[in-house]
């Protein structure tokens, strides 16, 4: 077991302690209207697995794209140690430009307005 | 190195996860003073001298109250994200450098940035599980800002490591020995700023909990320790980006004071920058949630694309590629 094992190990026993303490102190006394979703005092309408704005899936999706654009690009310190720091820049620039034409269509496309 | 024991690994993760926690609580006395002066009033001041002892008070409260388990909610998920959240919080503290670091890592940002991702799962999780339209709005709300501005902040790293020379940590301290990096990517560090205040969900970015529309946001549905765990977790985390902000741009003094000093001039940039937190949150109306999107996919992101390139063929061009390891 090396620290940072034994790190995780101690944070998740520290929090599962601190909410076992919570659970194990407090006065227990649940009802039906305690226990029931929050809904300003009404009594909950439907159900809460409800429909969500596909701007939210959208957002998702395109940080998916940027993220992985970035993975690519996370070993630029060592690739700029190379034979030739040039090759490395002009990868760069190719990835880097491709992720601002890719940007640039999806805000012309309109992708990017969040609502009208 | 000798093998350490367990009971050195016990002593030495508790020597660095307890301080962590009480900083923690005492940032939110600060907090509360210092809104509390801004706005001409007294603040926490009953419990103990000057309110000191506001934040022992908080916790016991919170410790003691009833935790609730809604009936709708789906119960581990619902117990588990908490914990996660307070999990990652205090795991991401282990790479860095005060001066010394617990877990030397080789990929220290790599990893930080890691963490911080994961720390999505607890929101988008939480909000779920709780099984109520309020949680799962506010946890799609945060979601959707959080990682929107995870693109920009792992865009600014990779341009500074352009100029420190590797993942690791230390290595910020060494590259930073004549002058501070905040002078030479000051653009970068101010969108770095706002960007870790977005990413904590912090005012004026703070729309998961916008009070009248949502409530609380995800953790509408927690009481008592689940919900002073997710409180932990937060200011954990601001603490955290301040002072990885602190050590990525304003690391050595230059002043140079004897090393023994570090870690106390860390902590004070680290409380400088929290309470610049603050003054924002004092100072600044909530953001709408379209402007919030804007300014990071149209301001932000084309500006950390231009500067990343910029920040990687400088070196290149001035042949001052820093050293790797």
């Amino acid at each position: 077991m090396n620290m940072l094992t034994f790190m995780f190990s101690l944070s998740l026993a520290l929090s599962a302690t601190l909410t076992m303490l919570n659970f194990w102190l407090a006065q227990m006394n649940p009802d039906s209207e305690k226990l029931s979703p929050y809904e300003c005092g009404f009594d909950p309408l439907g159900s809460a697995r409800l429909p969500f704005s596909i701007r939210f899936f959208l957002v998702a999706i395109l940080f998916l794209l940027f993220d992985l654009e970035i993975a690519l690009l996370l070993p630029l310190p060592w690739a700029a140690q190379l034979q030739s720091p040039l090759l490395t820049l002009a990868w760069t620039a190719a990835i880097l430009l491709l992720l601002t034409l890719g940007l640039a269509y999806e805000w012309a496309q309109g992708g990017l307005e969040w609502a009208e | 190195m000798p093998q350490m024991t367990m009971m050195g690994y016990l002593i030495m993760s508790l020597l660095y996860a307890v301080p962590i926690l009480i900083a923690v609580a005492f940032l939110t006395l600060v907090e509360r003073k210092i809104l509390s002066f801004m706005q001409s009033r007294k603040g926490p001041n009953i419990v103990g001298p000057f309110g000191l002892l506001q934040p022992i008070a908080d916790g016991i409260k919170l410790f003691i109250k009833e935790p609730i388990r809604p009936s709708t909610s789906s119960p581990l998920l619902f117990i588990m994200m908490p914990m996660l959240a307070l999990l990652l919080a205090l795991t991401a503290w282990v790479p860095l450098p005060l001066p010394f670091s617990l877990v030397d890592l080789n990929l220290g940002v790599l990893f930080m940035v890691a963490m911080s991702s994961l720390a999505v799962y607890s929101i988008l999780w939480s909000g779920w599980a709780s099984n109520s339209k309020y949680a799962l709005i506010g946890a799609l709300r945060a979601v959707a800002q959080t990682i929107s501005y995870e693109v920009t902040l792992a865009l600014i790293l990779l341009s500074v490591i352009m100029l420190a020379g590797n993942y690791t940590l230390s290595t910020f301290a060494i590259a930073q020995e004549p002058l501070y990096l905040i002078f030479s990517s000051w653009p970068l560090a101010m969108m770095w700023y706002v960007s870790t205040l977005a990413e904590t969900n912090r005012a004026p970015f703070d729309l998961t909990e916008g009070e009248s529309e949502l409530v609380s946001g995800f953790n509408v549905e927690y009481a008592a320790g689940p919900f002073a765990l997710f409180f932990l977790a937060e200011y954990a985390n601001i603490m955290l980006m301040n002072t990885l902000t602190a050590i990525i741009f304003l690391n050595p003094s230059a002043l140079g004071p004897p090393p023994e000093l570090f870690p106390i001039i860390l902590a004070t940039k680290v409380l400088l920058l929290s309470s610049g937190f603050l003054w924002v949150r004092a100072s600044y109306p909530r953001f709408r949630y379209d402007q919030l999107m804007h300014l990071l996919w149209k301001n932000f992101l084309p500006l950390t694309l231009a500067l990343c390139l910029w920040h990687t063929s400088l070196p290149i061009c001035y042949a001052g590629l820093p050293p790797s390891m």
